[in-house]
């Protein structure tokens, strides 16, 4: 088992060309993920300035605890997640298995913790094109918001979603022995990719949560 | 270069709560238009922290900062040139018929 | 070798093509070149559909009046034309198809870095391709393939919604391309082979994927949002809302404007192969055009705003756009300059491959030239959104690039096949091609400056003469595109059997039997020496 994982891809000379590779087509990857996400980014800035009273106001309706502690919990899955790394760099098979488990157990708390927020969100009316309730001269600008509030968080918690299903398909694939010290390709760029979407929402909490939190 | 122990990792993860812990915190005092900028900076420390301690770029090759680097300019260019449009939609009337 | 030993010793040589037999071998490929044949057969028949589209158009067009479409049905043909033709041929078309064959052989390597990601993006083409074709037979699309808000998110009936996302996924299959190639460059190039002794080719082909990877994933969250929009009936791009429909045409040009760079830099890439080749010469100021290549991905991603002048954009902003798609003229215009340098003086055998290379260079210099014409705000204002813009545009689209797909497909179909194309034969759809080109293009300049405008299936008497040469051009080339279809079929069982490198040319690619073998190499090369390394005045062989 360990020979087969170790084994290099026909088309690579050695081992080191088959790391490189797999660690700048990673990179290369999370590249477009920035600009796929920026193009909401963009359009979340130009609407900020447009109309910055809407948004301060449609901003103070999310629920900073929720959002700050998803940050924490987030966070604390990166921590597990490089942990994990670590592990497989080291060759320690327990600590990577833990580790990755770990990792998958936040990002679930993460999404349960979501799931709550737009349980509430629906609750009080405040989902574009499906139950939206707001009145008021500000109730367009305020459902641009709304509707690129749920986009971001949306697409966020699909990557999330499918960030979780391969580490666990890792977590499997490290439980039956394929990752050594030598060879653990799959462990690192997962890795990258998990990082990834942790600083995607190190960018949302500020920018959807935290917009004129000291105004009336 | 050496390889970053697990104080490091623990380290840069008290980092980050204590940033997220403060740009909460700020967010509820009124710095006027320095609060975005103040958020921002905030959230670019912590992503640069992120990217340089966990995904390990002060170990990697040039190639990798140069990748790293180019996705946030790129972004930079969208918005930027985007943004030229929105603010400046006033400034210059185009004469009527 | 005398030819009856040549053909004994080459029957059982087992090479990609005959080394596994099967659908499933091809299903489930994971060879380079494999791959690059199962894109020039889906893209094949995507440019004959979206022909079929242009053929409607043109036929319409040949009287004033909106008589034989009703204009509903003439907006849908257009925008299908459009969207095939950008997305599922030219976007895809040199580096799916010519690039994922000829990349790894020209940088000595057995395969691209990804080889099941390569697989991968032809089986999202296809999937992507399957949405679009069920729009099309369910009803079509009439947005244009421009998709501008808020017709495409509230008011259009069509297809919006299948089109939408088969864009959306056949740009993870151009994404998946660009990253694999970037990779593959960076890191499997042969031993020697430093940056400054790649093929032109692969400079090209870098920059494209840049673009590609920085470019396509905007495109992407665009036609999400819009999709989002369509469904929900409520939208970022709503004005109902205070939503900026500009916003939609800012993500959507962020994308398509370097998207027209994807186009044309690798049929540049093919253009300086063939101009080497066939004046025997090396490239003029090999560093200006490896960097021109660099400096177009660059520059082309700072002027979108120009497809905004007229759309409500701030005047400042068009300005700075304006000044911006001058500039990146420049190093489009290095290359002409520098191809034509290295023309002069060259021993030019004028062969099927250098007829197209030739044309590329005339009609991309008039297609470019015509761009500084709508680069200009004052100039722009009179002719934006009439013929003149679609002159311009197929002049770079078809007289440039799909001639450098088809001199590039010339040109390497002795590897591919290991058969000859028939020159005589190939020589003649090259000049019908280029005749009907410009009867068909040309006047369409015109038209636009006496202000016809696009999109539209009737139009005032006067503008039909005109018309009239138009659609006898197309007619023409179409005459001229079936022609290949035909004599590079009959090549793959009649052709001449072609040797390692019939064009006596440099490059690692021709140092291999036509065709390869499955890993490409028997034994893997090294490179010393400088890239075209051509004797400056002798003939080409055979």
């Amino acid at each position: 088992m360990a020979e087969h994982a170790a084994a290099v891809a026909h088309q690579f000379d050695d081992a080191e060309q088959q790391r490189g590779a797999a660690e700048l087509g990673m990179w290369i990857f999370l590249a477009t993920e920035v600009m796929f996400f920026g193009g909401m980014f963009t359009a979340f800035t130009a609407y900020r300035w447009l109309y910055p009273a809407a948004f301060a106001h449609a901003s103070r309706h999310l629920d900073v605890l929720l959002g700050g502690t998803n940050t924490i919990v987030l966070i604390g899955s990166s921590l597990t997640m490089v942990l994990a790394v670590h592990g497989a760099r080291e060759g320690h098979r327990r600590s990577l298995l833990v580790c990755l488990a770990l990792t998958m157990l936040l990002g679930g708390v993460f999404l349960g913790i979501k799931a709550i927020e737009w349980t509430h969100k629906w609750e009080d009316g405040l989902v574009p094109g499906l139950r939206f309730t707001l009145t008021g001269a500000d109730a367009g600008p305020q459902e641009l918001f709304f509707f690129l509030y749920f986009a971001m968080t949306g697409v966020h918690a699909l990557h999330l979603i499918i960030g979780i299903g391969v580490v666990g398909v890792i977590l499997a694939l490290a439980w039956r022995g394929h990752y050594t010290a030598e060879y653990h390709n799959p462990v690192e760029v997962t890795g990258l990719y998990w990082h990834f979407v942790d600083i995607v929402w190190i960018f949302l909490l500020p920018m959807l949560y935290l917009i004129g939190r000291h105004g009336p | 270069m050496a390889r970053s122990g697990v104080r490091v990792y623990v380290a840069v993860f008290a980092a980050l709560i204590v940033l997220t812990l403060a740009t909460v915190a700020v967010s509820y005092v009124d710095l006027g238009p320095a609060s975005v900028v103040v958020a921002l900076s905030i959230a670019f420390t912590k992503a640069v922290l992120v990217v340089l301690f966990f995904m390990h770029l002060r170990e990697s090759p040039g190639l990798t900062w140069v990748v790293a680097g180019g996705g946030f300019f790129w972004l930079a260019i969208l918005i930027g040139l985007t943004m030229s449009d929105v603010l400046t939609r006033g400034w210059l009337p185009v004469a009527g018929p | 070798m005398t030819t009856a030993a040549a053909l004994v010793a080459e029957e059982p040589r087992l090479h990609y093509l005959n080394e596994s037999y099967g659908v499933r071998s091809w299903l489930l490929t994971t060879d380079h070149k494999r791959v690059g044949l199962l894109y020039l057969i889906s893209l094949t028949g995507a440019f004959f559909v979206g022909g079929f589209f242009a053929v409607m158009l043109r036929v319409e067009l040949l009287t004033p009046a909106g008589d034989l479409l009703q204009a509903e049905t003439y907006n849908k043909f257009f925008t299908m034309h459009g969207v095939i033709m950008v997305f599922f041929f030219l976007v895809p078309s040199i580096p799916a198809v010519l690039g994922n064959f000829v990349l790894p052989l020209m940088i000595g390597a057995r395969d691209v870095a990804f080889p099941r990601l390569n697989l991968l993006s032809w089986y999202l083409y296809v999937l992507g391709a399957s949405f679009t074709t069920y729009a099309v037979v369910s009803g079509g699309v009439d947005t244009g393939w421009t998709f501008y808000t808020p017709y495409s998110t509230m008011s259009s009936t069509t297809q919006v919604m299948p089109t939408a996302i088969g864009i959306f996924i056949v740009g993870f299959s151009s994404i998946l391309t660009g990253l694999n190639f970037v990779v593959t460059i960076h890191r499997m190039r042969a031993p020697g082979l430093t940056w400054f002794r790649l093929p032109l080719f692969v400079w090209s082909l870098y920059a494209t994927s840049l673009i590609q990877i920085l470019a396509t994933p905007v495109l992407a969250i665009t036609v999400m949002l819009l999709g989002l929009e369509r469904l929900l009936h409520v939208g970022i791009f709503d004005p109902a809302l205070g939503g900026d429909p500009v916003l939609f045409q800012h993500l959507f040009w962020f994308y398509s404007h370097p998207a027209v760079y994807i186009m044309i830099l690798p049929g540049m890439g093919v253009i300086s192969e063939l101009v080497t080749c066939f004046a025997r010469k090396r490239i003029f100021g090999y560093h200006y055009v490896a960097f021109s290549s660099i400096a177009i991905a660059v520059f082309g991603f700072l002027v979108w705003g120009h497809h905004l002048f007229v759309a409500g954009q701030s005047v400042y902003a068009a300005m700075v756009f304006s000044l911006l798609s001058y500039l990146v003229a420049i190093p489009s215009a290095v290359k002409v300059f520098n191809w034509t340098a290295t023309l002069h003086k060259g021993t030019l055998e004028f062969r099927t491959p250098l007829l197209y290379a030739l044309g590329f260079i005339g009609l991309f210099t008039i297609g470019g030239l015509t761009g500084l014409f709508l680069a200009s705000l004052g100039m722009d204002v009179h002719v934006t959104d009439t013929y003149f813009v679609i002159a311009h545009f197929h002049y770079i689209m078809v007289g440039g690039m799909v001639m450098g797909y088809l001199g590039g497909v010339h040109y390497w179909w002795p590897k591919i096949s290991g058969r000859m194309y028939p020159e005589g034969w190939g020589r003649l759809a090259a000049l019908i091609i280029f005749i009907g080109f410009n009867l068909t293009f040309f006047p369409q300049f015109i038209l636009g400056y006496l202000g016809m405008p696009r999109r539209y299936h009737a139009y005032p008497d006067e503008f039909q003469v005109l018309n009239v040469m138009s659609t006898a051009g197309a007619s023409i080339l179409g005459v001229g595109y079936l022609l290949p279809m035909i004599y590079l079929l009959w090549s793959l069982r009649y052709g001449e059997p072609a040797g390692e490198n019939p064009w006596d040319a440099t490059g690692l690619e021709w140092r291999t039997p036509s065709p390869p073998p499955r890993d490409n190499f028997a034994t893997a090369p090294t490179v010393s020496g400088e890239p075209y390394a051509y004797p400056g005045r002798e003939p080409v062989h055979g």
